[in-house]
């Protein structure tokens, strides 16, 4: 068990460095996402502006653009249902190990 | 591997029959394509591809749900993970963001088939409320990200195994290779759509390759480590659920 705990404290900081070496090393850049960089290609590869023959259903029904905060809040949402559901688990499962003497 | 039912099986026929005719008359041969970038033809096709692995996708988890419910647990917490890492969007090398797919934990416990449809739930969930992805191109980023890639995961996985590489190893593995095919595809996809003018698909899929890749590459190396963390969580403490869905063996 204390092996595990190891490695994974271990890799638990390889991944935190990997997200934010990043950003300090890349000082300036714009960090924008790699879908908007497809479209840029396409345009690129079509020739001249291309224009999207279907917008998304969430800007039709708003009239434009989501506004970048509230979709930082929409994503937030979404990462919030995965760990709420990740976390009851775990939760449960560490408890009913504890509890449940060594039947595990 | 459970029994269909008759009824099963005839949903699973009709699937494929509907996958033939609409994809075979195309000459088709990708994160998430954006709203509106694939012609019709393209969105229908793609859709049509993926239709089947839906279907059996929904089949394979209607037999969790009746005969391993207590590994239902395990299947809710893999669809959160899918949740929660496609939801990040993380910095990487080349100084612009990208998400993981997190398909590929649910793909070496469930297979690819359970893992379609957990995917396709979070696709919808992004196409509509995010305007992130798209309905229109919801069949292709379905076959990219729920299919192709959780089915290098398992495959990878299961390859790892039979030449007895240490489990984790096989793991970091499949999640990591599994997240990049998934961008792999979305290239061919975006060049069968875009050949350029030059160099037909081929050229075009390079070009698009040469933007997806050098950022999904390290989000790729930190997916692979993340699925291992949360395998490891899983059976310290989920021991009893991962036999039963055979992912580790009695007696291990």
């Amino acid at each position: 068990m204390s092996k595990d705990k190891k490695i994974v404290s271990i890799l638990l900081i390889v991944v935190l460095l990997m997200v934010v070496v990043p950003v300090f090393a890349l000082k300036g850049a714009e960090f924008g996402g790699s879908d908007d960089a497809g479209s840029q290609v396409i345009t690129e590869i079509a020739g001249g502006d291309y224009e999207p023959w279907f917008t998304p259903i969430a800007e039709t029904v708003i009239g434009g653009e989501i506004p970048g905060e509230i979709e930082s809040l929409l994503f937030c949402v979404q990462t919030g249902i995965g760990v709420g559901i990740i976390a009851y688990a775990f939760g449960y499962l560490v408890a009913r190990k504890k509890y449940s003497g060594k039947e595990q | 591997m459970f029994k269909w039912t008759k009824m099963e099986k005839r949903m699973m026929t009709l699937s494929v029959m509907i996958a033939a005719l609409l994809a075979t008359s195309q000459t088709a041969y990708a994160m998430h394509i954006m709203e509106g970038y694939l012609s019709a033809a393209h969105c229908i096709a793609w859709g049509a591809i993926s239709i089947p692995f839906l279907v059996a996708g929904v089949i394979s988890i209607r037999h969790t749900v009746q005969k391993q419910r207590r590994a239902l647990i395990l299947l809710a917490m893999s669809g959160a993970y899918i949740f929660v890492l496609s939801s990040l969007k993380i910095p990487s090398v080349t100084g612009s963001c990208s998400h993981m797919t997190g398909t590929g934990l649910s793909a070496i416990i469930f297979g690819p088939l359970a893992t379609s449809v957990l995917g396709i739930i979070v696709l919808l969930f992004q196409a509509i409320l995010l305007a992130h992805g798209g309905l229109t191109t919801l069949g292709a980023n379905t076959f990219s990200m729920a299919i192709a890639g959780p089915i290098i995961a398992i495959l990878l996985y299961k390859g790892g195994m039979k030449l007895k590489l240490n489990r984790k190893v096989c793991i970091f593995i499949a999640a990591a290779l599994g997240d990049l095919f998934t961008y792999c595809v979305t290239s061919m996809q975006l060049a069968i759509a875009y050949p350029s003018e030059a160099g037909g698909v081929a050229a075009s899929a390079l070009k698009f390759l040469a933007v997806f890749a050098p950022t999904q590459l390290p989000l790729a190396i930190i997916e692979g480590i993340l699925t291992v963390i949360i395998v490891m969580g899983m059976e310290s403490f989920a021991a009893p659920e991962l036999k039963e869905v055979g992912f580790i063996k009695e007696g291990n």
